[in-house]
């Protein structure tokens, strides 16, 4: 690690030197909802969690900042949150659909299967739309549900 | 590579021989996290998240509380694993240790908390409703 001198041994392309494909956005978006949900997802888990059993002062406080005030003044504040909890929810709920989907697409990879190029990219393709879809599935039923 | 010099293996190098060990708990704490974080899903899209006594009812049943303890445990697990693999990624030199002793504070702080939050809602007494015993 000391220094950058350069070297002549050779040297192993990185990843820009690829042309983007389904399978490596597959792969990335992978970890990305993968730490997403093990941070955010798991942290507001928690707090959730926290908040039912501190009773239902702390319940509804918990409910006012990350997803509606019913206050006639609501403050700067949770004017902002409660904007933020549903971006932050709505990805949540996508990072979990994606995550899921691929990584059902790994248990068959682990199978040995699903590694030639046209059924790679198919599959990287259909996890990623099947992602997509199921996150606007849920908040379209949450919102019917709503009305 | 081979297994490396004995210097190697004193700072760390080359294989811990933990591979096989990670990648099987990957997979067991995986096929945890579908079942039990699709019964969390349904939970949550069923349930009024809105009316505090619904869901202290729904979590104080004994089944559901079950369920959401061994939920905290996979899922700690499964992200503790996927995390260290993130940090071992990106995080190179003296950092990497404390990277990696930070990440075992929030899994095991974190999964703590969850198991004792929801022991805490199962375990706490019946209070009276109004006009109730």
């Amino acid at each position: 690690m000391a220094g950058n001198e350069p070297s002549a041994r050779p040297r192993a392309p990185h990843l820009q030197v690829y042309k983007w494909g389904p399978h490596m956005a597959v792969s990335i978006l992978h970890r990305a909802s993968g730490d997403g949900l093990a941070i955010v997802g798991a942290g507001l888990f928690l707090w959730w969690l926290g908040a039912i059993a501190a009773g239902p002062e702390a319940y509804a406080a918990f409910v006012a900042c990350i997803w509606h005030d019913p206050s006639p003044e609501i403050s700067l504040f949770h004017q902002i949150t409660n904007i933020l909890g549903k971006i932050v929810l709505v990805g949540l709920t996508w990072a979990f659909f994606q995550h899921l989907f691929s990584g059902l697409r790994h248990f068959v990879l682990d199978t040995g299967a699903g590694y030639e190029l046209k059924s790679n990219k198919l599959w990287s393709t259909v996890v990623i739309a099947a992602g997509v879809f199921a996150t606007a599935a849920t908040w379209l039923y949450i919102m019917a549900e709503a009305l | 590579m081979g297994d490396g010099t004995h210097l190697g293996k004193v700072r760390g190098l080359g294989s811990s021989g933990h591979g096989s060990q990670h990648w099987l708990q990957q997979r067991l704490t995986a096929l945890g996290n579908i079942l039990l974080v699709g019964f969390l899903f349904v939970s949550l899209i069923r349930l009024p998240l809105g009316d505090h006594a619904a869901v202290l009812r729904w979590a104080s049943d004994p089944m559901v509380a079950l369920a959401l303890i061994l939920m905290v445990v996979s899922v700690f697990w499964h992200l503790r694993l996927g995390l260290q693999v993130l940090i071992e990624d990106y995080v190179h030199g003296p950092m990497l240790l404390l990277a990696l002793v930070l990440l075992n504070f929030y899994a095991i702080g974190g999964a703590a908390y969850g198991i004792f939050t929801i022991a805490r809602i199962a375990l706490a007494p019946v209070t009276a409703g109004p006009g109730g015993m």
